[in-house]
């Protein structure tokens, strides 16, 4: 094992920002080899997201050094970091769907002859590009044809074309299928073997074992340390990330069956479907009870819920409430019959960014309420501050915008909003995507503690461990259809994951 | 008190321009500031810039919690054209003054329930919606008066703009008492809330509940029923109603007062009261021109300086560049 450590590229040492009341980052150091991929691993609010944004110049940073093979380097504005050799590729693909391929590939360089663009050599160029990232697609055509995996691929692409000393990608692998991760890890893994470095940011365990060298996990916008992956067993990560004992995979054992309630249930589904967004479908939805949804991507789960809360209203089948026959138009009818929707795109369904974090607990019950019966500004306070302090939502007060908050705590800001209305039943799209395993915990107990308390739930969540450990019954969808219903010991992650894929190695990675 | 106390540090910019304004105002015309009590009315350089100020007032009232919902209504000038022409119309037909003027509200009802249909139902975006209406509605208000000012000499349309209460011009009276109603409308209740929901992120607010429909519908309502009044106290203050040219531009002027009132165009916050301030800058620095002797002309361009002024100033993009400058001219005197 004593094998010569392979050269330093970036070094980047006690960096620090601080946000108004908030040091988002205090004086971290990160260094990185090339040919090695290294995680970059921590909770909610760790510091992640501030760590890559100045080292890609997103942000200025207030304190530290980065040097780059020595040198030492102000990324000031992405393109500074880029000239230096840092690219960045997000979970959110930031390249322009409305233009071509190869448009996206050559945006602000693009080969030109007597002064205009030339297409045709761009094209070909482009497609020579893909092809060594193992793509072979044709360039010309619009970037919205090609599937969210293709299209990283070609960001990658991208990246790795303008600046190929050091590439970090942040949470790649969120919205990609498991034959997509594994094109996805290929590629990486033959970046890395002609000597890029690679930062890589997930909430996947898993994935870290499979595909990295080295770790460095944040805590609080600290270091806490870095480790060699071959070095660092699981617990030891886990406790890492948390800086406790770790207890967040006990979470995942199943709890003593107790079965469905007794008695009618609260909501029942019966063939409910509309045409081209979801085949008909059952479900039962008991008070105390938890009804989860697996599928992949684009399996129809979300649009079961959506249906359940009238989002879009069904054209077939019916629903029930109480033993009554109901036809939800709008939101607004799921939310007065007690449902509640926490939605999977926090950002643009979910929060109200801009508003405060009181305004945006209390918006749901206000609007229950109607607009004439406003809640005192006494009441809001009240009510904000018991839920934050309730689920542990980590903020100086409620009267930061909301946008300030991580990802975990927005989720919890959101349920804040949902509990505040007394719900009978509360659907929850997955409320733990991307969520770090410590918040993940907290959320998958607020749940259990809900259920125990006698609220109904339905749960849509692509991590099949979760959706075994805590439903009682488990919907499985696939191809915008209902694909099986488990029940009882039945409930297994293997059981489930062959439903969801039961014909899926068929169809091949299309 | 706090509330009171916050409001006011919130205001600082706009009150800072309103002071800056009148003391260009002092500067041109010595004793601008004077007050002096005449038949029970107050009179003076203050109260002109009120009087004067007061339908623009009531649009930027109109206006504000329009622009929050990421709005914008173009039609409120030509309200008043119409709302003016009706009552006109109304009182030469023999209507009773109060049924006229009821009238007059209730045509710049229709006319906002018209932009907030478009809006809310059509789901139009709110320019091209409101720009229909504003095309239109100067014809329509010259239908009502056909092609002719007209003049009528009911007195107590006259009233509207030329009485007295409480010793300020009724307009004023008016335009305040108006502010204040808007105020209370959206912050007592939580109109204010869902409006500022609703203009920050629509999705979100429809999925927790809020009946997005009826709140974008609400603020393009309230905005006609603004106009409506500023068009009657236009109409009145002349005399007769002018199809062509009352209220003529005056939607510029609003949406400008609104933004100096610090509510962004891409919608979400916004204060009644500091939109109110915003109008009384312009109309301070319209009757600052006018005083100085300048050519009416130069009106325009001056206004369109400080307004590219105080918006680069609120631009996020401008500020560390004036912080940068800031700090060089201050090395540079440390220096000598």
């Amino acid at each position: 094992m004593a094998v010569t450590p392979p050269p330093v590229v970036l070094a980047a040492r006690g960096l620090t920002r601080q946000y108004p009341g908030v040091r988002a980052l205090d004086g971290v150091d990160l260094t990185l080899r090339a040919g090695e991929i290294h995680a970059l691993l921590g909770e909610n609010g760790a510091g992640k997201s501030t760590l890559i944004n100045l080292l890609t110049g997103a942000q200025p940073r207030d304190g530290g050094t980065i040097t780059m093979d020595g040198v030492e380097i102000d990324p000031d504005g992405p393109g500074g970091a880029v000239k230096a050799g840092i690219a960045a590729v997000y979970q959110e693909i930031t390249l322009l769907p409305n233009l071509t391929v190869a448009q996206n590939l050559y945006l602000g360089r693009e080969p030109t002859r007597w002064g205009l663009v030339h297409r045709s050599r761009m094209n070909q160029e482009g497609a020579a590009l893909l092809r060594r990232f193992g793509l072979t697609i044709d360039a010309s055509r619009p970037l919205s044809d090609f599937s969210t995996a293709v299209q990283q691929l070609i960001a990658i692409a991208r990246a790795v074309d303008l600046s190929a000393k050091v590439l970090i990608l942040d949470e790649p692998t969120a919205s990609l299928d498991t034959a997509e991760v594994q094109t996805l890890f290929t590629l990486l893994r033959s970046l890395r073997d002609q000597g890029l470095a690679i930062v890589f940011v997930t909430h996947f365990l898993d994935q870290v074992y499979a595909l990295t060298d080295r770790i460095t996990v944040l805590r609080n916008g600290r270091l806490v340390g870095e480790r060699r992956t071959a070095d660092l067993p699981r617990l030891d990560l886990v406790a890492m990330m948390l800086g406790k004992t770790p207890t967040a995979e006990s979470h995942l054992s199943r709890r003593p069956a107790a079965g469905i309630p007794a008695g009618a249930p609260l909501v029942r589904a019966e063939g409910l479907g509309r045409r081209r967004l979801v085949g008909a479908f059952d479900a039962e939805l008991h008070a105390g009870a938890v009804l989860g949804a697996a599928g992949l991507l684009g399996s129809g789960r979300t649009e079961t819920a959506m249906l359940l809360f009238g989002v879009e209203t069904a054209d077939q089948g019916q629903l029930v409430v109480d033993g009554k026959a109901v036809t939800l138009r709008s939101p607004r009818d799921a939310i007065r019959l007690g449902f509640g929707f926490c939605p999977e795109d926090r950002k643009l369904d979910g929060i109200v960014a801009g508003l405060s974090i009181r305004e945006n607990i209390v918006l749901a019950l206000q609007a229950k309420r109607g607009w004439w019966r406003r809640l005192s500004t006494a009441q809001q306070h009240e009510l904000a501050d018991r839920y934050i302090k309730l689920l542990d939502i980590r903020t100086p007060d409620a009267e930061k915008p909301i946008q300030l908050l991580s990802g975990g705590n927005q989720q919890k800001a959101l349920l804040a909003r949902w509990l505040a209305t007394e719900p009978r039943l509360l659907i929850l799209d997955e409320p733990t995507r991307g969520i770090d395993v410590g918040a993940h915990a907290e959320i998958v107990r607020l749940l259990e503690n809900l259920r125990d308390r006698g609220m109904a739930l339905y749960v849509i969540s692509s991590e099949i461990e979760e959706v075994a450990a805590y439903s009682d019954r488990v919907l499985v969808m696939r191809d915008r259809a209902p694909a099986g219903l488990l029940e009882g010991d039945s409930i297994t992650p293997a059981a489930i994951v062959n439903a969801i894929a039961a014909d899926h190695h068929t169809r091949g990675a299309a | 008190m706090s509330a009171v106390t916050q409001r006011l540090k919130a205001a600082r910019p706009q009150l800072a321009l309103l002071a800056v304004a009148l003391l260009v105002n002092v500067f041109v015309a010595p004793g601008f500031l004077d007050l002096r009590l005449q038949d029970g009315r107050l009179f003076g350089g203050l109260i002109d810039i009120l009087n004067r100020g007061a339908p623009v007032m009531l649009l930027a009232v109109g206006m504000a919690p329009v622009i929050a919902t990421r709005g914008i209504d173009l039609s409120v000038g030509v309200i008043m054209a119409i709302s003016g022409a009706v009552a006109a119309a109304g009182v030469n037909a023999g209507l009773a003054w109060p049924v006229a003027i009821l009238a007059a509200l209730a045509t710049g009802l229709v006319c906002g329930l018209w932009n907030g249909l478009l809006v809310a139902v059509f789901r139009l975006q709110p320019i091209v919606a409101t720009l229909i209406l504003m095309v239109a509605g100067r014809g329509i208000a010259q239908l009502i008066t056909e092609g002719r000012i007209l003049t009528f000499t009911e007195p107590h349309l006259i009233a509207v703009a030329g009485s007295t209460l409480a010793a300020l011009p009724l307009p004023v009276v008016l335009a305040l008492a108006a502010a204040g109603l808007t105020g209370l409308l959206v912050r007592a209740t939580a109109l204010g809330l869902f409006v500022e929901a609703v203009g920050t992120n629509p999705r979100s607010s429809r999925l927790a509940g809020v009946h997005t429909g009826l709140v974008l519908g609400a603020v393009y309502v309230w905005s006609g029923l603004m106009a409506a009044l500023a068009g009657l106290i236009a109409t009145a203050d002349i005399k007769g109603a002018d199809a062509n040219n009352a209220g003529l531009w005056l939607e510029l002027d609003a949406i400008l007062a609104v933004v100096i009132g610090g509510t962004s165009l891409y919608g979400g916050r916004f204060s009644i009261g500091r939109s109110v301030l915003g109008a009384l800058v312009l109309q301070a620095m319209r009757t600052a021109i006018l005083r100085a002797g300048l050519p009416p002309e130069l009106n325009l361009v001056l206004m369109a300086l400080v307004v590219a002024a105080v918006l680069t100033q609120q631009s996020p993009a401008f500020r560390p560049v004036a912080t940068r400058l800031m700090a060089r001219l201050k090395n540079k005197e440390a220096q000598a």
